[in-house]
């Protein structure tokens, strides 16, 4: 396949796995903060060629894992509601809000709960069910959020008037910032994220650089790509230098997708927003503005989000953070596990313990 | 719409509306002396060898896909189990279960596949059962098939005889039909030929067996829901050896590989229709997969990897850039990611 099969050769990698072993000059850590570079490193198998002294983290850019159990609650209330119908994408179905109960088990239970593809499958679902309020469950970062802001833009232009969106939308540079403030976590670079750099820019990346001395390279997610970052990553720590420098240059730009800002911003401002173990983390959200709040579902079932402890036990909050890894956790493997998850990073796909408990540690 | 043309709960009774059934439709497709006798239960003539016997259960939605509906799957489905232990198929069992209000010219859609896949498969049905369920109390149709098979005495397959050293051959491209449903259900559309595999195996499993020295052939198994994943990690389990699969090896087609990164899915984990997994003694692996080519069914068939010693249950797989990561069993049903 085009773009995936000759960043995926043996022959192309196997240089560059080379290269990376002479890039490394000192250990040093680096934090992937996003779950499909997480993923796409298992899948691949590059933890067991990676050479020794580089240390890969996983940090919190998995937008299913970050969704706090209190939000889990106020989306199981409201599929409660007997006229509610829920639009969700795949990995939220069976995340388990504070009572452990996920969405899978409410839909057993008679919940009306659709897994759709696209955000726009949600509109067309409110048209199929007039008589229904269609809620698509907003989850996800700058990647995910524009389709979503598209859709709610496609609904008050057709006038579609039984759709709401529950917002816990996030955006990516706030919880690394609030990461990096933490003295607990030592990380020497950034491998940023692909797919939401497409949106904000490599540019984005800078003020970390200027704050932090942190070395930043946005990667891409075939296996050349992310050795090509490590690579980059490896010289710039190597050196004693930090900047940002784009490994993904086929298809994220210095200033990122100017519409897709201007349309997210038409429809969302930022707020406080709760994250799964990191707690709230100023202006890291975003929420339906005043202008559109007809499709904010927090506001038109009147929801209230109630504080939750996390499931006792679960180690998920210092795994989000880098600072602990999956098979340190009690829980890991035995009581959690993917079929039946207590904590979210083993319930998305994308979890970081998903990670660990597929493709091993 | 007209009542005449869908099913009705009278369908279901006993009654004359049953009996319409029967004749008009089930007999006029699947036509055999046993069934038309109408007797509560099929008298078979005895066989020398070992009885095989299987049951599966079709619920699959939707009923009609690319490559196949649930009439095909139902008869290759049971078809395949028998072969998977070596056996010859001898006859089904076809139990359905129909909503009320079923359209009559789909369920004979199903009926005329089933009696076609039992056709060409040389194995008929000979007993079977209706019943009807109000609406909304079923999902348009369940099938169960149940199967008998001779198993000649001196053939013995199993998880349980995969020995080390054992050649793992795929007979095709792996995924094809898990894919083609989930895009149906999720309304992608694709270009390109997305279409289930369903085909029934028996006829490679009895040449392998015909032709291949006794005792070489040691473990077959058909990789449907959980794929290929999860069979080789019962395979491993049962057998105590490790299991080493290389993904350059790997049949996909291209279609169904990008459906999976659409879908954030790994085709290691997608059900198949009509695949085995053959477990070969190593001498014999070169001499197997050329008669396994020699077929149509099998005529992509692979060597995907081969069993060690090392690590007992374990599944290991040699990535394209040379890495390796372990393959567990499925767990719950394949989700599509966020992004």
């Amino acid at each position: 396949m085009k773009y995936l099969d000759e960043f995926r050769d043996q022959d192309l990698a196997a240089p560059l796995l080379e290269e990376l072993r002479r890039a490394v000059t000192k250990p040093f850590r680096i934090m992937e903060v996003c779950g499909t570079h997480t993923m796409a490193i298992f899948r691949n198998g590059l933890r067991s060629l990676l050479p020794e002294g580089l240390e890969l983290i996983s940090g919190p850019g998995c937008p299913v894992c970050v969704t706090s159990a209190s939000h889990i609650d106020a989306i199981l209330t409201m599929a409660e509601q007997p006229k509610v119908r829920i639009a969700l994408f795949g990995d939220l179905f069976r995340v388990p809000g504070s009572s452990g109960l996920s969405l899978a088990y409410a839909s057993s239970q008679g919940a009306k709960v659709d897994i759709v593809y696209s955000p726009m499958d949600s509109l067309e679902l409110a048209k199929k069910h007039p008589q229904e309020l269609v809620i698509f469950l907003g989850v996800g970062f700058e990647t995910t959020t524009p389709g979503i802001a598209a859709t709610i833009l496609a609904a008050h232009n057709s006038g579609v008037d039984n759709f709401a969106v529950f917002s816990t939308h996030k955006v990516m540079p706030p919880p690394l910032i609030a990461l990096l403030n933490d003295p607990e976590l030592q990380i020497d670079g950034l491998l940023c994220p692909g797919h939401v750099s497409t949106i904000i820019g490599a540019g984005a990346y800078q003020p970390l650089v200027d704050k932090y001395g942190l070395a930043c390279v946005v990667g891409g997610f075939e296996p050349a790509d992310i050795l090509q970052a490590l690579i980059l990553l490896a010289r710039q720590v190597g050196q004693g230098e930090a900047r940002v420098e784009n490994a993904y240059t086929r298809a994220v730009r210095w200033e990122g997708n100017s519409r897709a800002q201007q349309m997210v911003s038409e429809i969302f401002e930022p707020v406080d927003m709760e994250w799964r173990g990191l707690g709230t983390i100023p202006l890291s959200g975003l929420a339906i503005r005043d202008s559109y709040d007809h499709f904010d579902a927090e506001k038109r079932l009147d929801i209230k989000l109630i504080p939750t402890e996390e499931p006792r036990g679960c180690r998920c909050g210092e795994i989000l953070k880098g600072k602990e890894r999956p098979p340190q956790c009690p829980l890991f493997g035995s009581r959690c596990t993917p079929g039946n998850p207590v904590g979210p990073c083993m319930v998305s796909s994308e979890g970081t313990c998903a990670a660990f408990y597929k493709y091993g540690g | 719409m007209n009542p005449k043309n869908c099913i009705l709960l009278d369908h279901g009774s006993g009654g004359i509306a049953s009996q319409e059934l029967i004749s008009g439709l089930f007999l006029k497709h699947l036509d055999n002396n046993i069934l038309a006798s109408l007797e509560d239960s099929a008298v078979l003539d005895n066989h020398p060898g070992k009885l095989a016997f299987s049951t599966d259960s079709y619920v699959v939605d939707p009923i009609f896909f690319p490559g196949g509906d649930i009439g095909t799957l139902a008869v290759h489905g049971t078809i395949n189990d028998l072969a998977m232990r070596g056996a010859r198929p001898l006859c089904l069992s076809l139990g359905l279960i129909l909503e009320e209000g079923l359209d009559l010219d789909d369920l004979e859609r199903v009926i005329i596949s089933i009696g076609a896949a039992c056709k060409e498969a040389g194995v008929p049905i000979v007993t079977g059962d209706t019943k009807v369920v109000p609406r909304g109390k079923g999902d348009k149709i369940f099938i169960n098939t149940s199967g008998i098979g001779i198993v000649a005495e001196e053939v013995n397959i199993s998880s349980t005889m995969a020995r080390p050293g054992d050649v793992i051959i795929l007979s095709g491209s792996m995924g094809d039909h898990g894919i083609t449903i989930m895009t149906r259900r999720a309304g992608i559309s694709l270009d390109g030929n997305l279409a289930s595999d369903s085909a029934s195996l028996h006829e490679l499993v009895a040449l392998l067996l015909d032709r291949l020295p006794p005792d070489s052939l040691h473990t077959l198994r058909d990789p449907t829901r959980g794929g290929v994943a999860t069979s080789l990690n019962e395979i491993a389990a049962a057998a105590h050896l490790m299991a080493e699969i290389h993904e350059t090896d790997i049949p996909v087609r291209k279609e169904v590989r990008a459906a999976c990164e659409i879908m954030g899915l790994d085709p290691l984990y997608l059900a198949n229709e009509g695949k085995c997994l053959v477990l070969v003694a190593a001498e014999q692996a070169e001499e197997a997969l050329k008669l396994m080519r020699s077929t149509s069914v099998g005529n992509e068939s692979a060597v995907i990897g081969s069993l060690k010693t090392g690590t007992p249950g374990q599944v290991v797989l040699r990535t394209t850039i040379g890495g390796s990561r372990i393959i567990t069993p499925l767990h719950g049903e394949p989700l599509p990611r966020i992004c």
